[in-house]
């Protein structure tokens, strides 16, 4: 408690600070004489969130980025480092007192056909949490969650209605609505578009947008699309295999990549230009197994600019220029 | 108590959901339904069909594949989705050509019909030919080919590449033994040696890094990307003419989409094979195709070269959908949004589909579904707001424009 409380006082401007996360998943049961192995989803992983911005945080699928989401949420338990949302360290809180915390911290899914009960209408999937946290007083309920409905680009007539009834889009406003209705303070979206169409996303994309400015939310938006990612953030995490490799303001991470990882997911994304021809770094390779990581620098099996020393020493997390951090042996070390 | 409601109406709160049907109402569905269906298997039933009713003649033989006034239809228990709706389009020999449109728009009922496989009995082909001009000169009429003969040409001369490689593979077969079947059905006089050569030899030209070993491995033990590609070199095995890549990036990463895309162009060359790329990434379109097909709730709103439809774009629909996509230049300013949601495909309006989404409504709108206006010989759009260049109805006449430029 301590450290969270100088912690606070030195820093109040970031909503949430991680420190060296790391969570390790145990393969399988301990064999005699043989070390347990453990698939190390999220490795050391350090960012801050200031408040009422959003960072995204992208990489292929199988980097660790949901877990890292969920692990600041602790729906997976912290194997060590620190989270500390507004100065208390959320990975050592006992179940009550991370209750008392849950209405400020709420997550949207990725795939709203499964994250909403068909058995419960919508007003309920939307309004459960906000009885079970006492958010506003009964007589207030209903009046609270319409509102909330009609923020999310929902019609009051949608309360009795099932998610059966909703398409694509307007059930992940449902999900959405879910997360707002507890008035949270941080919003953690993994991947909140990828199971929609693109006229759909524009347009949760700008609720998302519009909803931050009217009630200054801090989002946490894990995504693989970059352009929706260069779209919402203010800075932004690149992620492979556990790591953040290059961590920045989204001016500089995408005028400036300096990360080889980073250039090569840039150029990979296509272009709605038939007449820009772009030179495409392409990876060669899928992304390794995180249960026997490459030594050293992670991506140096796919990496184009691979040296000597990338397979020995693991480079250092280095700023090298104001808000903007990589961990790449291209850059000097010292 | 509750029967009595099954055969009363519910009280419905908008008029546009027609999923509320009474009990009955749904059972004289269904009784049509069932008439309608057995004409049509009845038709498709037949033994020894003479090979002189299914040949046909090509418009233009540059084409490997003419789609003209197709229409596809469900035929389920809430109404008739007309899934299809009138498309046609050609795909010229050694060409990529893009179909672009969001999910439920028929894109990939369209290929489907191609390939006969629309899920039947439901689900028939009412009106329409399919022409496909195979490797031995003839060309056929795929809508009336007897189901037989079909399995000649499906696989074979015409390969499908599907969208979730996880649930096109077979999961308790081996990646060789499912290879091995294609080239063992379709090549004649192969043997399982033979074919197993050819297996490997396709693994490899797909970039697998050690062949013989994928060949004794089951489809879960391989990652997402080599899944894909799996695919693609079940589809290349017997030398098809035409490839039909239905969304084959988008269960993928970006850097892994980045290889795929990299490898179909190639391979595209090395066969000289046409490919029709069916996606809803508008990215992957402008970096792949060379002609380009919109859709949008089962008919065709726009076509035309890559270039004209990213630089010229005619179609509210297609500018929205090219506005609506996020990317560095936009940054700053609010993302454009189409409003509202696709039409629901029972009870579909007389009037043109995209209307109560459209910004740019005109009086002509409310009227009947716009025809296809050209703009030049190559682009058209089904679009009254872009009515610049004249109507023009008949598409022979239109051809000889084209040709004589």
């Amino acid at each position: 408690m301590n450290n969270a409380m100088t912690h606070e006082t030195k820093d109040d401007s970031n909503i949430l600070v991680v420190r060296n996360l790391k969570k390790y998943y145990p393969l399988s049961k301990v064999a005699l004489g043989k070390r347990r192995s453990y698939v190390k989803a999220v490795d050391d992983v350090s960012f801050e969130i200031e408040r009422g911005t959003t960072m995204g945080l992208v990489g292929e699928s199988g980097c660790g980025k949901t877990t890292v989401g969920r692990t600041i949420l602790r729906l997976h338990d912290v194997t060590g480092g620190e989270v500390f949302f507004e100065g208390q360290n959320l990975a050592n809180l006992s179940r009550r007192e991370l209750r008392r915390l849950r209405p400020d911290i709420q997550m949207i899914f990725q795939d709203p056909y499964s994250s909403l009960s068909p058995r419960m209408p919508v007003g309920e999937i939307i309004g459960e949490a906000v009885r079970q946290h006492k958010i506003v007083p009964k007589s207030r309920y209903k009046a609270h969650v319409l509102k909330v409905m009609s923020d999310c680009g929902l019609q009051p007539q949608h309360f009795y209605r099932y998610p059966h009834e909703f398409s694509g889009g307007q059930r992940q406003r449902i999900s959405i609505a879910r997360a707002v209705a507890l008035m949270p303070k941080f919003i953690i979206c993994d991947e909140p578009l990828s199971a929609l169409d693109v006229s759909i996303q524009a347009q949760i994309i700008n609720l998302m947008k519009d909803l931050q400015e009217e009630y200054g939310y801090t989002y946490l938006f894990i995504s693989h699309d970059l352009s929706v990612v260069e779209y919402l953030s203010d800075t932004i995490g690149v992620m492979y295999l556990g790591n953040i490799m290059e961590m920045g303001d989204k001016k500089k991470i995408f005028e400036n990549p300096m990360h080889p990882y980073t250039e090569a997911l840039l150029s990979a994304v296509p272009v709605s230009d038939p007449d820009v021809k772009m030179d495409r770094i392409i990876l060669k390779g899928d992304i390794p197994s995180p249960v026997n990581p490459p030594s050293g620098c992670k991506f140096r099996t796919r990496c184009p600019k691979v040296m000597d020393i990338c397979a020995k020493v693991t480079p250092k997390f280095k700023e090298y220029e104001p808000g903007h951090c990589v961990a790449c042996h291209l850059y000097s070390q010292d | 108590m509750n029967i009595k409601r099954f055969f009363t109406r519910k009280t419905v709160e908008d008029e546009s959901n027609p999923l509320y049907l009474t009990l009955r109402e749904e059972m004289r569905i269904s009784r049509e339904n069932n008439k309608i269906i057995k004409r049509f298997e009845k038709a498709k039933a037949r033994k020894n069909v003479p090979e002189e009713e299914y040949l046909t003649t090509m418009k233009n033989p540059d084409n490997v594949v003419e789609f003209e006034d197709l229409h596809t239809f469900f035929f389920t228990d809430v109404g008739t989705v007309k899934a299809v709706n009138g498309v046609s389009f050609d795909v010229p020999q050694g060409k990529i050509v893009g179909i672009v449109g969001e999910s439920g728009c028929g894109k990939s009922v369209t290929s489907l019909s191609l390939m006969q496989l629309v899920q039947e009995p439901q689900g028939q082909i009412v009106k329409g030919s399919i022409r496909y001009r195979a490797s031995n000169g003839k060309t056929y009429e795929i809508t009336k080919m007897p189901r037989n003969r079909m399995l000649q040409i499906r696989g074979n001369d015409i390969a499908m590449i599907f969208q979730e490689p996880m649930t096109s593979l077979n999961p308790v077969f081996r990646i060789g033994d499912q290879m091995d079947e294609v080239v063992l059905l379709h090549v004649e006089g192969a043997t399982e040696k033979s074919a197993k050569a050819r297996s490997i030899e396709m693994l490899k030209l797909v970039g697998i890094a050690m062949p013989e070993k994928i060949y004794d491995q089951y489809p879960h033990e391989l990652s997402g990307g080599m899944r894909q590609r799996v695919m693609i070199a079940m589809a290349l095995s017997c030398d098809p003419r035409l490839i039909i890549a239905d969304e084959p990036t988008t269960a993928l990463d970006v850097t892994i989409q980045a290889q795929i895309l990299e490898l179909l162009r190639e391979i595209k060359d090395k066969i000289n094979g046409s490919i029709m790329l069916i996606t809803h990434d508008l990215g992957v379109i402008a970096e792949m195709a060379d002609l380009v097909v919109v859709m949008y709730a089962g008919r065709i709103i726009e076509q035309g070269t890559v270039r004209e439809i990213f630089h010229h774009p005619k179609h509210p629909y297609t500018i929205g959908l090219m506005r609506s996509k996020p990317s560095g230049k936009t940054v700053d300013n609010r993302l454009y949004s189409i409003k509202g949601q696709v039409p629901n495909p029972i009870n579909m309006p007389d009037h043109c589909y995209f209307l109560n989404r459209c910004d740019r409504v005109q009086p002509e709108c409310l009227g009947e579904y716009p025809p296809m206006f050209w703009h030049s010989p190559d682009h058209c759009a089904a679009c009254y707001w872009s009515k610049t260049g004249e109507l023009c109805d008949d598409e022979g006449e239109r051809e000889k424009e084209s040709n004589d430029e």
